[in-house]
């Protein structure tokens, strides 16, 4: 246990975790969310794939995935707002005995709903689901998915080949949506039977259109009280789904100055609105025509709005990577970019309007909000 | 005797070394299993769950990088340190 400077919240703030390549920062404002105050780094020189704050059960935990360079992955979690951290010896986010495999990363930590205020999900490279029954303290792995017959034909992208996305029932029913590049969205009904579910998600990497699976699934989020409907940002093509991965429909493709892009944002107040940020191509992976531009639509995919007040929109080539890119759940939502250019911005007015809350940051892997409870 | 880097000493209560009861002859796999008895953070940041030393970290014997001899196989002869450092890498 390493005591720590914690972060100054209480009751009704709204934390902003940002996760680096060289350590996790926090920032911190009022319900208004016009005042933002940076704390951090903790995990000094280790890479934040991983972080929430969960506040379900009348707790405040941080849980943090980090990756030392030398030392490895590790997960930690601390109930006083960063004062002090637990790291469970043995670590366990692992492999079981015998499975032959280690975590490389931690890409994703996963409270569900509030219907299951003790489970809490994580994803890691290479491509596996674990969960955790007790706030995070413990995980075991999921053996249906890591022994998935597809398994052996999924292919790493450049990330690895990792398990960065998980979609939990909010009802808390059994039923659970996760994605891996490069091997696409699977569901499962009970749990442990998972199916791919990519019909109708173009692969124009593979030599056929329209595989099984195989598809570079970026992220997936959805509205919590439409949990059927689905948005996807594929590595090419943003996709909309009405019956949680049953069929896929793209969207946007007239309307967005590109397809291609890493996050994607369902509004938490609005069902049918969602938040892209277009990158040129997969060939250049920065905002196009030197712009910082988020697009929402507000009807389902059909129309896109450009938002920029704020941001800037010259000479402004920068990158937001999948995790870079989340919504609280305050009315109007606040949403926060972060660019591998250590630059935070927010908005605490649904993207109509951006202000510059921190800069020359490390790189930026994800950006993770809650309002403190 | 194992020698310790500084960034490992905090999971050994600020040690900078750590005597271990291995009978000889010990293997480097056999002195990595008591440190990580002895203190489980610094086994996990050793060698992963898999048993695999870490890329970036190097165990030397005496004077020789393990992974140049036998890697954990490596037999340690008697009196002889072992040494754990980070590797020369990074970002």
């Amino acid at each position: 246990m390493v005591e720590q400077a914690s972060i100054n919240a209480s009751a009704g703030d709204v934390v902003v975790l940002v996760g680096t390549t060289k350590g996790l920062f926090a920032l911190t404002a009022g319900p208004d969310r016009t005042d933002w105050t940076l704390a951090g780094p903790w995990f000094m020189g280790e890479e934040i794939y991983a972080a929430a704050l969960d506040c379900r059960g009348g707790r405040a935990r941080l849980l943090v995935g980090a990756t030392s360079s030398h030392w490895g992955p590790s997960v930690y979690r601390s109930d006083d707002l960063g004062g002090t951290w637990i790291e469970p010896e043995p670590q366990t986010l692992a492999f079981p005995e015998g499975v032959g495999a280690a975590v490389a990363h931690v890409w994703q930590l996963q409270p569900a709903g509030d219907a299951q205020p003790d489970v809490v999900y994580a994803g890691v490279e290479p491509a596996a689901l674990f969960r955790s029954d007790d706030g995070g303290q413990s995980f075991h792995l999921n053996e249906g998915l890591w022994g998935h017959e597809h398994r052996p034909q999924w292919q790493p992208g450049g990330g690895g080949l990792c398990l960065h996305t998980i979609v939990p029932d909010p009802a808390g029913g059994p039923r659970l949506g996760i994605a891996i590049s490069a091997a696409g969205f699977y569901r499962t009904d009970d749990g442990q039977n998972w199916e791919a579910a990519n019909v109708g998600i173009r692969a124009p990497f593979l030599p056929e259109p329209a595989p099984e699976f195989g598809q570079c699934v970026h992220k997936v989020d959805r509205h919590p009280a439409e949990p059927d409907t689905l948005f996807l940002q594929h590595h090419w093509g943003v996709y909309r789904s009405s019956d949680f991965g049953g069929k896929w429909e793209e969207v946007g493709a007239d309307a967005l100055p590109s397809t291609f892009g890493f996050p994607v944002v369902a509004d938490p107040n609005r069902a049918g609105t969602a938040y892209v940020l277009p990158l040129t191509s997969d060939m250049f992976r920065c905002t196009p025509d030197g712009r910082l531009r988020v697009y929402r639509t507000t009807d389902g995919g059909d129309t896109w709005d450009a938002l920029g007040q704020g941001l800037p929109q010259e000479n402004a080539y920068v990158t937001v990577l999948r995790d870079g890119f989340t919504a609280d759940r305050l009315d109007p939502a606040g949403l926060y970019v972060g660019t591998r250019t250590g630059d935070v911005y927010g908005s605490p007015d649904a993207g109509e309007s951006w202000t510059e809350l921190a800069r020359h940051l490390p790189p930026v892997l994800c950006v993770k909000t809650a309002v403190l409870r | 005797m194992v020698r310790l880097a500084a960034a490992l000493r905090q999971h050994a209560e600020g040690a900078s070394s750590v005597d271990l009861d291995v009978p000889p002859p010990a293997s480097v796999g056999a002195v990595l299993d008591a440190l990580a008895a002895a203190h489980p953070a610094i086994g996990r940041r050793v060698r992963d769950e898999s048993g695999a030393l870490r890329r970036h970290v190097n165990v030397f014997v005496g004077a020789d990088n393990a992974k140049d001899l036998d890697g954990t196989d490596t037999v340690v002869p008697e009196g002889v340190e072992v040494t754990v450092l980070p590797a020369i890498s990074g970002g």
